[in-house]
This record gives C-alpha cells, sequence and structure tokens, in this order.
C-alpha cells in the first residue's frame, strides 16, 4: 500500500489549477460583494473538494425528498453547489454581511500564488512531458 | 474559465462602486439645494447593493438594485430673508449628512481598489495560463 495516494500528474494538475481559478472566482465575488446588505461570504475546503473530485467522489447536488403520499409535496431541489460552505464570520455586522475584507483579500492573495504553484507544477509536467516524446537534444 | 468570470466578477464590482461614488458625489453637491426640479428641498441618496446570483455559479458579482431616497427629516434653517421661507422664517434644507456621505466615499474607494486588485491578480494569472507549456 502506498502512503501517499498517486494519481496521474497532467491529471492532477489539470483539476487542482481549475479548482484553484474555481476558487479565485468565489473570493472575487465575496470580494465584489463586501457591501451587499445579507451577502454571506462563501468557500470551499479546498483539500476535501480536490480529494473528492480526483477519486470521483464528489456530492451530487441536493438531496431529493421522497413522497409515500399522493398529497406530498416533493420539495424543490436545492441547486445550490454541494461543494460551495457559508464562512464563520469572526464579527456580526449590522446588515448581516458576513464578508471580512480582510480575510478574503488574505484568502484570495493566498489562492494566486498557490493558482501560480499549480500553474507551474502543470507546465513542468507538460515540459517533462514533450521531453520524453521530442528526446533530448545532444 | 473560471478566471474569466472572476475578472467580470472584478468589473461589476468596480460599476457597481463608481455608482455608489455617483450618488455620494450628487449629494454633497446638492447639500444646499433648497429646490430640486419638483420645487422641493433635495434628499439624500443611497445606492441598495444585491448579489448577482447564476444557477450552477458560485456567484457572478453584484449590482445596484435601486436608488433610495433617504426618508430623513429635513434640516431647518434660520434664513428670514430667504424667498422659500415660511411664515416662521425657517427653510427647509436638504437632509444630506456631510459626515455620512464622506465615510460613504471612503468606503466606496476602498472598495474600488480592491477590485481592481482583485482583477489584476486575475489577469495575471490568466496571462501565466496562456504561457503554459510554451
Amino acid at each position: 500500500m502506498n502512503a501517499v495516494p498517486q494519481y496521474d500528474s497532467l491529471m492532477f494538475g489539470e483539476t487542482a489549477l481549475k479548482l484553484r481559478t474555481f476558487r479565485q472566482q468565489i473570493l472575487s465575488n465575496n470580494l465584489a460583494n463586501s457591501d451587499t446588505p445579507g451577502f454571506k461570504a462563501r468557500d470551499i475546503r479546498f483539500a476535501d473538494v480536490l480529494k473528492a473530485q480526483l477519486e470521483g467522489k464528489l456530492p451530487s447536488a441536493g438531496v431529493s425528498m421522497t413522497t409515500t403520499h399522493a398529497g406530498h409535496i416533493e420539495g424543490s431541489n436545492s441547486k445550490d453547489d454541494p461543494r460551495l460552505m457559508y464562512r464563520v464570520p469572526n464579527q456580526p455586522s449590522k446588515d448581516d454581511n458576513t464578508v471580512d475584507s480582510d480575510v478574503e483579500l488574505s484568502e484570495f492573495t493566498k489562492n494566486s500564488v498557490f493558482t501560480e504553484a499549480a500553474l507551474r507544477f502543470l507546465g513542468g509536467t507538460l515540459d517533462s512531458r514533450l521531453t520524453a516524446i521530442k528526446g533530448q537534444p545532444s | 474559465m473560471s478566471l474569466l468570470a472572476a475578472y467580470d466578477i472584478g468589473s461589476s464590482g468596480l460599476t457597481a462602486q463608481a455608482m455608489r461614488l455617483n450618488v455620494t458625489a450628487s449629494n454633497i453637491a446638492n447639500a444646499e439645494s433648497v429646490a430640486g426640479p419638483d420645487g422641493r428641498p433635495y434628499r439624500a441618496r443611497q445606492v441598495e447593493f444585491s448579489a448577482l446570483m447564476k444557477p450552477g455559479s458560485p456567484g457572478s458579482g453584484v449590482a445596484v438594485k435601486s436608488i433610495v431616497e433617504s426618508d430623513a427629516a429635513l434640516r431647518m434653517e434660520y434664513r428670514p430673508g430667504h424667498p422659500k421661507a415660511n411664515a416662521a422664517g425657517y427653510v427647509e434644507m436638504p437632509n444630506v449628512n456631510p459626515v455620512e456621505e464622506m465615510v460613504n466615499m471612503i468606503s466606496a474607494s476602498r472598495s474600488y481598489q480592491m477590485n481592481i486588485e482583485a482583477m489584476n491578480v486575475s489577469r495575471q494569472l490568466m496571462l501565466k495560463t496562456l504561457d503554459l507549456g510554451r
């Protein structure tokens, strides 16, 4: 048994990069809505989502209700992305907005650095594959 | 592509904050406007933001839902010689609070800068993605 799970490095790079840019979008949205009353900041748990995505075990969107009687109402399926979670605010605010600009900005900066790292890893993988195909120039 | 979406979200934030700055500027400029087109004193305006949501997307930015007029009481100023003065010599002045407006302006410009920052980062990352595999 391998202690570290092995994934195809190209697939890993692609999935990680996609998820990083997805998170970049979420954090941008939080920043843009820092003054919207009632807005709740969202985020994903990166490590968990990446693992689930690589193993193909992503939670399906929405849970439907079972109806056992003709009079039961089915209930609407939640269209919300199951990966998205809500950020727990540090301080309450008067307008029910849970965006803390400092937290969001630091997460945003961190995420952009990690996005760049993911880009370099993927670039390195591509480079080594190209070298394997073309051979070393003599 | 998520980075392009992040860029668009930043731009929606810029538009909304610019609108807020615009309204603040209008409030400050009209702090002494005793009569508008309807003959009534100017009332302070405020933008109302709302989050843009599309199904299947974590969010697509922010938009100005409406511009609401403040229903705070008008300021009464004693100016007996003014043509708009009432029998007691008081003139109804706009209910603009300069302190509130300044705070609003600073907050809007900070948010504007933050959105620009986010857009810059997204742009750099997009350009770096283009260089992938070169």
